[in-house]
């Protein structure tokens, strides 16, 4: 058998890296040593076989992985190695071939070529079930919940063998408040955040005690407080001598993390380097292959006429574990940004919903579109005034993952576009063509000629829905999370879109949990929590600690203010 | 060894294809061998079942008969499962179809005119919706489960049936059979070739061919297709899921309305207390074999009713009792859903995983 490390470029530099005292078979060479004892142990026992005698303590290696989806071909010869008790980021632009390649080490995808070694040994992982044996967990970008069931039973499925409920319940709440993810129980998926869902995926993994634990982006829909204290997780955790696999398009935390970084580019490594050593630009610039522009944009104040208006608006929550919105006001003018902050789960899915006329307001004048008021009027008259909806959520709100491009651009535009129903009639040639300029003028990258949204990468999906609303050129656009698991550049073109559609005249609100994103566009920010928005503040006059001191519930009139994490909030 | 099913990353097209088929093949298999069970020659009972039937020009027009209602109340049931709306009482539907248009030539056998034939049919199709309301009205209101609402609605119009033949509506000139009058002149629906084709074969195609187009072409087709694969999405796009509720059960339970009234008014030609064999039930199957797919439909009609066929025709030749066709319909449609597992999971045959071999 020929070393496949031989003529593998990957492995190199992550041999020879700084801190590494060259590839010794024996110990991972970190400082805190208290890592790698049971590792070796281990992987004594994997080294019966001859061939694995020079395997350097690697947990995993992922040799040489080709994958092809049709004839396009997402992962191109890539090849990955982890070590225990490391923290390894997996970096790229969407598209890049991250999720394929852990989805491959995951079992959830086969590769067209290549292998993996598990200490040493040759595996090949049939399935999910068949990682988790090996002892992987994974954190999927798009998650993998049932929204009917409650989170421990969401939990409960993805255990082997059969569980006590009960007991889980217990296991799950001490472990969530031992790692700072609090979670409930109980709480039914459907009325959860994306964040508190993502705490579940999280909290799912860690009952498993994986050895290796991949992240796929899990921190893009985090507040920072949420982040900070994963954060502290997966550094307790790689303590404790597992592996992380972590995937972000966040550059600065990944520098903050991880020891360790593999950049993708088209489906094939391009660099492993130290990411300590490297700044957020030269990161980005590795991914890319080129600079990356920074947002042009300048706060102003507007004097142009209220183009979206909230007033008193309160709405019961839809469910148990939901949000009440208590009476919310705004107004937003035409040629303005207005950013709403807050902590995931204060009641931005609901306010959105409610904007966006899913779930209607109980009085007529509770929202006004354009000086019309339509608080009682459905989606499809909102958007008729003019009105551009993009949801947090991509699969199954934004976009039907089963169908095409074209058939998702008619989701939202059958009624505002003229053109593209006749009598009743579906016009494919025009779907086709605005499915193709949307592709074009927001750079989505796809595999083929109209294909399925799953089928596209999170980014890039992510591209497509923002897109498809900005082409209509509304005049009033509300984007919740305009920029969930988008890499620094495509984040970069959503953010100058949505400040162009301003500067020219159009009435933006974007919800959002990223206060970077916030202040680099925002030209007022309004701050929610638990369902009580604040007042909309000039953004020159605000700072990020104002901004946090809201997100605690400063302006609220509630009796009990405060920040504590959501579910608490609510129990 | 083993048998593993593995989850595939994408549904696999050809699978959707092949599977009814494999479907059908295992069907046929294991017909061989309940047949040389009972010491039949397999083959020749086959032969008997499957191929007889379209042999002969007179059994080809008797194989339209049975084909024609299947496919009708087959596509509609094809929408309304494309939405996820799971309206199993089609046989109530359409013998409420059936009940709704016979009543006029009933209760006014003396009104021979152009103008009758048509107010049945509308009265048909009137009927069938009525009958489709009920489920359709408890879930976007209550919230009730249709599958259950929609299929305790059969018997309800079966007793009804029952009720009505035995008394108010039987035929007085009929030495007290439970029978209604035969329907004649213009309360009978007009027959080609030797007589027992009828109009409803043309309703069954045209039934096709606009679902076709519809469901594929127009935004209410699109609406449809949304609201089953991704309802928050639909919601989002601006459609209303109690209005396709609304429609999907309307559409299915006039088409399955329409298809009872051209029975009675057609080769049965009366009232009785039982008017169909199942066709409500079967054309189930024919939606799933049809891939909901309105063309596909119309084969895998064909094929239903040559089951029908072929049943009567194995108890004639092969004395085997005419219960055959139904375990064939049923032993069907439990292998298409089966093999349907194969669109997203592929079977891998191997040792055992390898994956817990290195943990050893
Ligand atoms: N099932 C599929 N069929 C066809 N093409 C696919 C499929 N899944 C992914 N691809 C393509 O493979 C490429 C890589 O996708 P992948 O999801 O791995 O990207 P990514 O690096 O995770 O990007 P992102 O940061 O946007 O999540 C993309 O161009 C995508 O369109
Ligand atoms: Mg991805």
């Amino acid at each position: 058998m020929t070393d496949p490390r031989a003529n593998d470029p990957a492995t190199i530099s992550a041999e020879g890296a700084p801190d590494e005292p060259g590839g010794t078979p024996v110990g991972t060479g970190r400082s805190s040593d208290e890592t790698t004892g049971d590792a070796n142990i281990a992987d004594a026992a994997g080294i019966a076989d001859a061939a694995d005698a020079q395997n350097g303590g690697y947990l995993l290696e992922a040799i040489d992985i080709v994958k092809r989806f049709g004839d396009f071909t997402a992962n191109d010869g890539v090849s990955l190695k982890l070590r225990p008790g490391r923290i390894h980021a997996l970096l790229g632009e969407n598209g890049a071939g991250k999720s394929t390649l852990v989805k491959i080490i995951y079992g959830a995808l086969q590769p067209t070529a290549g292998s993996l070694r598990w200490q040493g040994g040759r595996v090949s992982v049939a399935n999910p079930a068949a990682a988790r044996r090996l002892g992987i967990g994974m954190v999927f970008q798009h998650f993998s919940l049932f929204e009917a069931l409650s989170a421990v039973e969401n939990i409960a499925l993805a255990m082997p063998g059969p569980f006590d409920l009960a007991a889980l319940g217990e296991r799950v709440t001490r472990v969530s408040a031992q790692y700072g993810l609090p979670l409930e129980p109980g709480a039914l998926v459907a009325d959860l955040s994306v964040g508190e869902r993502q705490r579940i995926e999280i909290v799912r993994c860690l009952l498993q005690e994986p050895r290796l634990l991949i992240m796929d982006e899990p921190t893009a829909v985090l507040t920072p407080q949420e982040a900070d204290q994963l954060f502290v997780t997966l550094r307790r955790l790689a303590g404790e001598g597992c592996a992380v696999l972590y995937i972000s398009h966040r550059l600065e935390e990944v520098k903050q993390l991880c020891h360790e970084a593999t950049i993708l580019r088209l489906g094939r490594v391009v660099a492993n380097v130290d990411p300590e050593t490297e700044t957020a630009a030269s990161l980005a610039r590795l991914m890319v292959g080129a600079d990356v522009h920074e947002v042009s944009t300048e706060a102003h104040a507007s004097d142009g006429p209220v183009m979206l208006s909230v007033s008193g608006l309160s709405l019961p929550s839809a469910g148990p574990f939901g949000v009440a919105l208590r009476s919310v006001s705004l107004d937003v003018r035409a040629g303005e940004i207005v950013a709403i902050a807050g902590v995931a789960g204060n009641g931005q899915s609901e306010l959105f919903e409610a904007l966006s006329g899913e779930r209607l307001a109980p009085a007529r004048d509770a929202i006004s579109i354009a000086g019309a008021p339509c608080g009682t009027a459905g989606v499809t008259a909102r958007r008729r005034l003019g009105a551009a909806f993009v949801p947090e959520e991509r699969l199954g709100h934004s976009a039907v993952p089963g169908f095409v491009l074209s058939d998702n651009v008619l989701l939202t535009r059958h009624a505002s576009d003229r053109a593209m129903v006749g009598g009743g009639f579906v016009s494919q040639l025009e779907t086709r063509a605005v499915a193709k300029r949307v592709g074009g003028r927001f750079d989505v990258r796809t595999s083929r000629e109209n294909p399925e949204a799953s089928a596209l990468s999170g980014g890039n999906l992510q591209k497509f829905v923002v897109g498809r609303e900005l082409d209509r050129d509304p005049r009033i656009v509300v984007v919740n999370q305009p920029t969930w698991g988008v890499d620094a550049g495509a984040a970069a073109l959503v953010r100058q879109a949505l400040v162009d559609m301003a500067r020219a005249g159009a009435a933006v609100l974007a919800i959002s949990q990223d206060l970077d994103e916030i202040f680099e566009i925002a030209d007022r920010v309004a701050v929610i929590s638990r369902g009580e928005l604040s007042e909309a503040y000039p953004a020159r006059d605000i700072d990020r600690e104002r901004v946090g001191l809201l997100m605690a519930g400063a302006h609220e009139t509630g009796e009990s203010a405060g920040r504590a994490p959501p579910p608490e909030a609510r129990a | 060894m083993r048998l593993a099913l593995e989850r595939r990353p994408e549904q696999s097209r050809t699978m959707t294809v092949v599977s009814p088929l494999i479907a059908i093949a295992i069907t046929v298999l294991v017909g061989a061998i309940v047949f040389s069970a009972r010491g039949l020659d397999p083959l020749h009972a086959l032969y008997v079942y499957f191929v007889e039937p379209v042999m002969t020009l007179w059994s080809l027009e008797e194989l339209a008969v049975k084909t024609a209602p299947l496919v009708l109340i087959g596509v509609g049931l094809a929408v309304c499962f494309r939405a996820n709306l799971w309206n199993i009482g089609a046989e109530g539907q359409f013998t409420a179809g059936a009940l709704a248009g016979a009543a006029i030539p009933i209760m006014f056998p003396e009104w021979q005119s152009p103008a009758a034939l048509p107010l049945m049919l509308v009265a048909g199709v009137l009927g069938g919706i009525a009958w489709a309301a009920v489920p359709a009205f408890l879930r976007n209101r209550f919230g009730v489960n249709e599958i259950l609402t929609s299929l305790m609605l059969v018997y309800v119009a079966q007793y009804l049936l029952d009720w009505l033949v035995r008394g108010p509506w039987r035929d007085p000139d009929g030495y007290n059979f439970p029978e209604s009058a035969n329907f004649e002149g213009w309360h009978a629906l007009p027959t080609f070739g030797d007589g027992r084709v009828h109009l409803g074969a043309v309703f069954a195609v045209v039934a096709v061919v606009v679902l076709f187009v519809f469901m594929s072409r127009t935004l209410k087709g699109f609406e449809i297709r949304v609201s089953g694969e991704a309802p928050r999405a639909g919601g989002f796009g601006g459609f209303s899921r109690p209005r396709t509720v609304w429609f999907c059960f309307a559409l299915s339970g006039g088409l399955a309305g329409l298809a009872g009234l051209c029975e009675v008014t057609g080769p049965v030609g009366q009232l009785q207390p039982i008017i169909s064999p199942g066709y409500g039930f079967t054309a189930i199957i024919v939606a799933f074999l049809g891939r909901l797919n309105p063309i596909v439909v119309l084969l895998a009609g064909i094929v239903l009713g040559i089951s029908y066929l072929g049943g009567e025709a194995a108890q004639i030749e092969l004395g085997v009792s005419d219960k055959i066709a139904q375990a064939f319909q049923g032993l069907l449609l439990f292998l298409i859903l089966a093999c349907d597992t194969l669109i997203r999971y592929r079977i891998r045959i191997g040792r055992r995983e390898t994956a817990v071999a290195t943990d050893a």
